[in-house]
């Protein structure tokens, strides 16, 4: 007998006593949790300082909104305390550890216990239930695994709903697309940019996915994305895209989903306190208000975040849902509090762009990121002054652009296109640079 | 035996080439010939002019990409064959040419050249006696 039942397939919810609480459950529920969650934070020295200077004891928490009376948490508090610092119990009780990109020098640790990897896989199964994947289907991921939690997150998401599950992971298309075909792929999870790139190799191959395949479901999510860009998808697969919410430091994919009403995402609310909040001033803004996403993280033990500033903008939609599900309703991101891009499912600040940059001395310190999107992908454009014209010959100069690329792409994962400009060809702004520029129509 | 040539970086961009230009003519600098080789992206602005290190200086001050690049200024007779005859020699000693182009003075056929390497292209040029100009020629 499973630890972990299975519901019918006839059932709608995955977790009905959790999913289908009112308000005032869940509520109520919260209470406790952030109670026991801050009792957890208090075995830890760092939290315990911060709780106690701001006069925070578990039974401080009375009802919900008692939440901003903590201190907020930060990815920079994160990096402070690298790579153990904000544990919450010893590291014999964590079994595994996902780390951010890691690619900024400065990653960011997150550790689970076996425990917060379960209930990370039940909120994965929850999703992919709602939008009517049962055991029957079969399931492909073809998300990075490794330190990346999009790939071990829908794995054992998708094996604890009994899907049998593809661990396919990115990149060579033609192996993905053998894949759906020969193992009968129900469900597919990719960023949305390599969806389409799929389906580009699709018709190069003369698959017909609405007769070849048997694709019906798509998580599509990790990668900011559009409205017009997701009908896109549905409509070339001829499947139902829903978008997918996660963040490596709450744990992964799973923290919220789309249902089948496609009217925003569900935020699980008895994983999760979910507040808006004005970058700025850090008060709560009204429903349907953008305002930044604040995360406390309520069911986790090997390092739950209190108040976590996830800098992504965007609003409530709704506390209600016709699916039954009164699990807050939370719009598609529209956008970041800080400088960093979000491209093909990775994270990029401009500052790693910079660093490569200057490590060349023929470029001059002016450059400028361009991120646009055609049909079928996110692309970035970098283009950077050239010091002094060290050359006349042209090959010479393509080979700097080749090494910048080259070395580019070591950074941040992801191969740019290189423009040399001359010197003093870049707009120059007073103050702060403007060094990206996003002409992607992904926030609408 | 060779003369020095402006290289300048532009961009595939309208107002780029007459802010280079405005800035010689009212330095009073003849160009003499010119060529503009591009990629998609930017482009190599090349010129001969009768003061090339003024110009360089010039340009330079006013944070423009210049480079003073040292090229041969071959000197042929304006008749049908020549060109290819002087390519030939160099190219049948190994010599290759990086870049090119031409232009008439005075009467005789002028071939501007880059080429690689430039030490073996000078021995040639003496051995087989090919006519070149000079700086002094432009002024």
């Amino acid at each position: 007998m499973s630890k972990f039942p299975v519901p019918d397939n006839s059932c709608e919810f995955f977790d009905q006593e959790h999913e289908c609480m009112t308000r005032e459950q869940i509520e109520a529920l919260q209470v406790e949790r952030l109670k026991e969650t801050i009792a957890r934070c208090m075995k830890n020295p760092i939290y315990k300082q911060r709780l106690e200077e701001a006069g925070i004891t578990p039974d401080s928490i009375t009802c919900v909104a008692d939440v901003r009376k903590l201190p907020f948490t930060t990815k920079q508090d994160l990096r402070e305390n690298y790579p153990f610092g904000l544990a919450c119990v010893p590291l014999r009780d964590c079994v595994r550890l996902h780390s951010s990109s890691g690619t900024t020098g400065n990653p960011t640790v997150i550790l689970h216990t076996q425990n917060d990897l379960d209930e990370w896989a039940n909120q994965v199964a929850r999703n992919l239930w709602m939008v009517g994947l049962r055991p029957e289907d079969v399931f492909q991921n073809s998300s990075g695994y490794g330190m990346f939690t999009g790939g071990l997150g829908f794995q054992y998401g998708a094996e604890r709903l009994g899907m049998l599950t593809v661990p396919a992971a990115a990149g060579n298309s033609l192996r993905q697309i053998k894949f759906i075909r020969d193992f009968g792929t129900t469900a597919l999870h990719a960023v949305p940019s390599y969806v389409t790139r799929l389906y580009e190799v699709m018709q190069e191959q003369g698959v017909d996915p609405r007769k070849d395949t048997q694709l019906k479901v798509l998580a599509i999510g990790a990668e900011p994305h559009s409205e017009e860009q997701r009908k896109r998808i549905e409509n070339m697969l001829g499947v139902k895209a829903y978008n997918s919410f996660g963040m490596s430091e709450m744990c992964g994919p799973g923290v919220g989903f789309e249902c089948k009403e496609q009217n925003g995402l569900h935020f699980w609310e008895d994983y999760y306190i979910v507040e808006i909040v004005d970058p700025e001033t850090l008060e709560p803004v009204p429903d349907g208000e953008i305002g930044e996403l604040i995360l406390t993280s309520i069911c986790r033990e090997a390092m739950p975040l209190i108040r976590y500033r996830t800098r992504d903008l965007t609003r409530v939609l709704g506390r209600t849902c016709p699916c039954g599900r009164n699990h807050i309703r939370i719009d598609r991101m529209r956008g970041r509090s800080d400088d960093m891009i979000v491209l093909r499912g990775v994270n990029i600040f401009p500052i790693q762009i910079e660093k490569i940059l200057m490590q060349f001395p023929e470029l001059a310190s002016n450059y400028l990121i361009t991120l646009t999107s055609d049909a079928d992908n996110d692309n970035m454009l970098v283009e950077v002054e050239l010091e002094e014209l060290f050359t006349d010959d042209f090959p010479r100069l393509l080979d700097l652009e080749k090494r910048i690329r080259r070395a580019l792409k070591d950074e941040i994962l992801l191969t740019p296109h290189v423009k040399l400009v001359p010197k003093g060809s870049l707009p120059v702004s007073e103050g702060k640079a403007v060094r990206v520029v996003d002409k992607r129509k992904v926030y609408q | 035996m060779t003369i020095k040539q402006l290289s300048i970086f532009i961009e595939n961009k309208s107002g780029t080439l007459i802010r280079v230009l405005d800035l010689l003519s009212k330095a009073n600098i003849q160009i003499i010939a010119s060529t503009i080789a591009d990629t998609k992206d930017y482009g190599i602005y090349r010129v001969v002019c009768d003061q090339p290190t003024q110009a360089y200086l010039l340009l330079r001050e006013n944070g423009i990409n210049v480079q003073l690049a040292d090229v041969f200024a071959l000197s042929i007779d304006d008749t049908p064959g020549q060109a290819a005859e002087a390519v030939r020699l160099l190219s049948s000693e190994g010599v290759s040419i990086l870049y090119m182009y031409s232009f008439l003075w005075k009467g005789k056929g002028v071939l501007v050249m880059r080429t690689n390497p430039s030490e073996k292209a000078k021995e040639i040029i003496t051995i087989k006696k090919i006519g070149f100009l000079t700086e002094a020629d432009f002024r």
